[in-house]
């Protein structure tokens, strides 16, 4: 790997880091942004020639706040300086590195930098945004190619959100541990809105999308670095894993979107699959169950069957129910009716869902999954009413094709014996 | 004489490279295992998985479980081994057999990802 390449990479690792601390110092993302850009300047002026220093996040957060307080004296003098006692011992490099130890004190410093991301007056969009471009540090370029909008319109977007941000108060203070939990529940929350911004690609954006689940389980790992003992935390990292392990096999090369139980298994990533069944092990002895487990916990299911008739539903369908009690939506019924339906017959599962009809009258699955049971029970003219209505519903070409598909299976099925015949 | 090469990086800069920079650098070591192999010079090779996914026992009396890597400075890394087992509480349960039999100090227990088994013929070896 070049030198330019291990920069990048040491500063980017390096990042939530320096940007946390230079945010407690500074208590302004402006300011603590671009003191992290000029250290980063430095960084890359100076690593080549002296080689990378010993802690490169310290490193960044001394030189970094040197230059911002530099930049503040000489440029801003009508502008007073932040009190002394708020940027703490300017040049005292030791104590920085005293600093480095206290892990918990990093560990508030990124945490508040992504809680201040989710910060619940910004729509989930703009948290998204905010978060790749201040925490991750993807440039406003690549976020917008990665959310198929113009440069110009993701620009607008972060702009107006970190104006937002900027007019909240978001308290520097250590937080107390039952604020600190908050915290973490919040930024876990927006870690999976970024992986499903990722993962609900169709196939022909799936590619320049996919960035964004791996931005997810990046931060997804640094949050159960600061909380290591925190089942849900591993649950929800452990669901990324499993998720994102099967993305090579999720599109055909067509670019159509091809159902788990028609996937090529052996396309689907071994290395990360482990990574996530050993996260479940960790997070199961704790006996604190949590919906980011259950989801991992049936994912691993999938993940563990060699073979689709091999994946152990009645299990599958057990955790549904927990999480239905959990967390319950008529989404939850609906995903757990399809496990259902393998365990007890479409029957059954039709029965389950019909309840919903009314809840999810707007919900493109609800379709498509009733039309499945029904065409399942060879109740065919029902079912082309129900792929109907999901076509009409449906949110992305490749979801329609995907039903077309089932639709043009039925016409076949339907036609009198004698035209299949002559059609041979 | 066998020597095991233990290997240390930061964590989070390795996991932040690009799937085709982890691709290039595990090619290039590839060549360099390739001609200890052919020289029947090399044993086993793993790459672990994250720490994230590791789990330390304290050899304590009772032992202790601790979610995470071993973080302690005042101990060192004495030797390893390599087991196979069904999940983490099959892998804790060989840890606290052992650390029953040798107390003090601690065991980490981390999850294999790769493991190439290696060429070296045993019997020829002279420890």
């Amino acid at each position: 790997m070049s030198d330019t390449a291990w920069i990048d990479a040491a500063l980017t690792s390096a990042r939530p880091q320096a940007v946390g601390a230079l945010l407690r110092y500074f208590r302004n993302l402006d300011t603590a942004e671009e003191a992290f850009q000029n250290a980063c300047l430095r960084a890359l002026k100076s690593w080549p020639q002296n080689g990378p220093p010993r802690d490169p996040a310290a490193w960044l957060i001394m030189v970094g706040r040197n230059v911002a307080i530099d930049d503040i004296r000489r440029g801003r003098k009508q502008e007073p300086l932040p009190e002394d006692d708020k940027i703490s011992d300017l040049d005292d490099a030791e104590e920085a590195l005293a600093e480095r130890l206290d892990g918990s004190h990093y560990r508030d410093d990124i945490l508040r930098l992504l809680f201040i991301c989710c910060h619940p007056d910004l729509p989930p969009t703009q948290q998204i945004a905010l978060a790749l471009r201040i925490v991750s540090g993807l440039t406003v370029k690549q976020i917008a190619r990665a959310f198929l909008v113009s440069e110009a319109a993701m620009e607008q977007r972060i702009t107006r959100a970190k104006a937002r941000v900027a007019g909240a108060s978001v308290p520097f203070e250590t937080p107390g541990a039952v604020e600190r939990s908050e915290r973490m529940i919040a930024v876990a929350a927006m870690v999976y809105l970024i992986f499903n911004e990722g993962y609900s690609a169709s196939g022909d954006t799936a590619e320049i999308r996919q960035p964004l689940c791996e931005e997810a389980i990046r931060l997804a790992r640094l949050l159960l670095r600061l909380f290591q003992s925190e089942p849900e935390i591993m649950g929800l990292t452990a669901l990324l894993l499993l998720q994102h392990a099967r993305a090579a096999a999720r599109f055909d090369a067509a670019g159509a979107f091809v159902l788990l139980d028609d996937q090529d298994r052996s396309l689907w990533n071994q290395k990360l699959i482990s990574e996530g069944l050993a996260l479940i092990d960790k997070a199961m002895r704790h006996r604190r169950s949590g919906p980011y487990q259950i989801q991992a916990a049936m994912a691993a299911l999938h993940a563990r069957a060699a073979r689709p008739e091999d994946t152990d539903w009645t299990q599958i369908d057990l955790l549904y129910g927990a999480l239905e009690i959990m967390q319950p939506s008529p989404v939850v019924t609906l995903n757990r009716a399809v496990a259902v339906s393998k365990v007890r017959g479409p029957e059954a599962a039709l029965e389950m869902i019909e309840p919903l009809a009314e809840r999810l009258s707007n919900y493109f699955h609800f379709f498509g999954v009733r039309g499945a049971f029904l065409m399942q029970l060879g109740r065919n003219d029902e079912a082309r009413e129900a792929f109907g209505r999901a076509i009409a519903l449906a949110n992305t070409s490749a979801e329609a094709a995907h039903i077309r598909m089932h639709l043009d299976r039925l016409m076949r099925d339907s036609q009198p014996p004698e035209t299949k015949i002559s059609k041979k | 004489m066998l020597y095991a090469i233990l290997c240390y990086h930061d964590e989070d800069c390795v996991g932040s490279w690009t799937k085709e920079q982890d691709a290039a650098v595990m090619q290039k070591l590839a060549v360099v295992q390739d001609k200890l192999t052919q020289q029947g010079r090399l044993g086993p090779v793993a790459r672990l998985l994250p720490t994230t996914a590791a789990t330390t026992l304290r050899k304590e009396n009772p032992p202790v479980v601790i979610d995470g890597p071993f973080a302690e400075t005042k101990e060192q890394l004495l030797g390893f081994y390599i087991v196979d087992c069904k999940n983490l509480d099959e892998a804790l349960a060989v840890a606290r057999d052992l650390g029953e039999a040798n107390p003090g100090g601690a065991y980490e227990i981390r999850p294999v990802g790769v493991l190439i088994p290696g060429s070296i013929a045993t019997g020829s070896i002279a420890i």
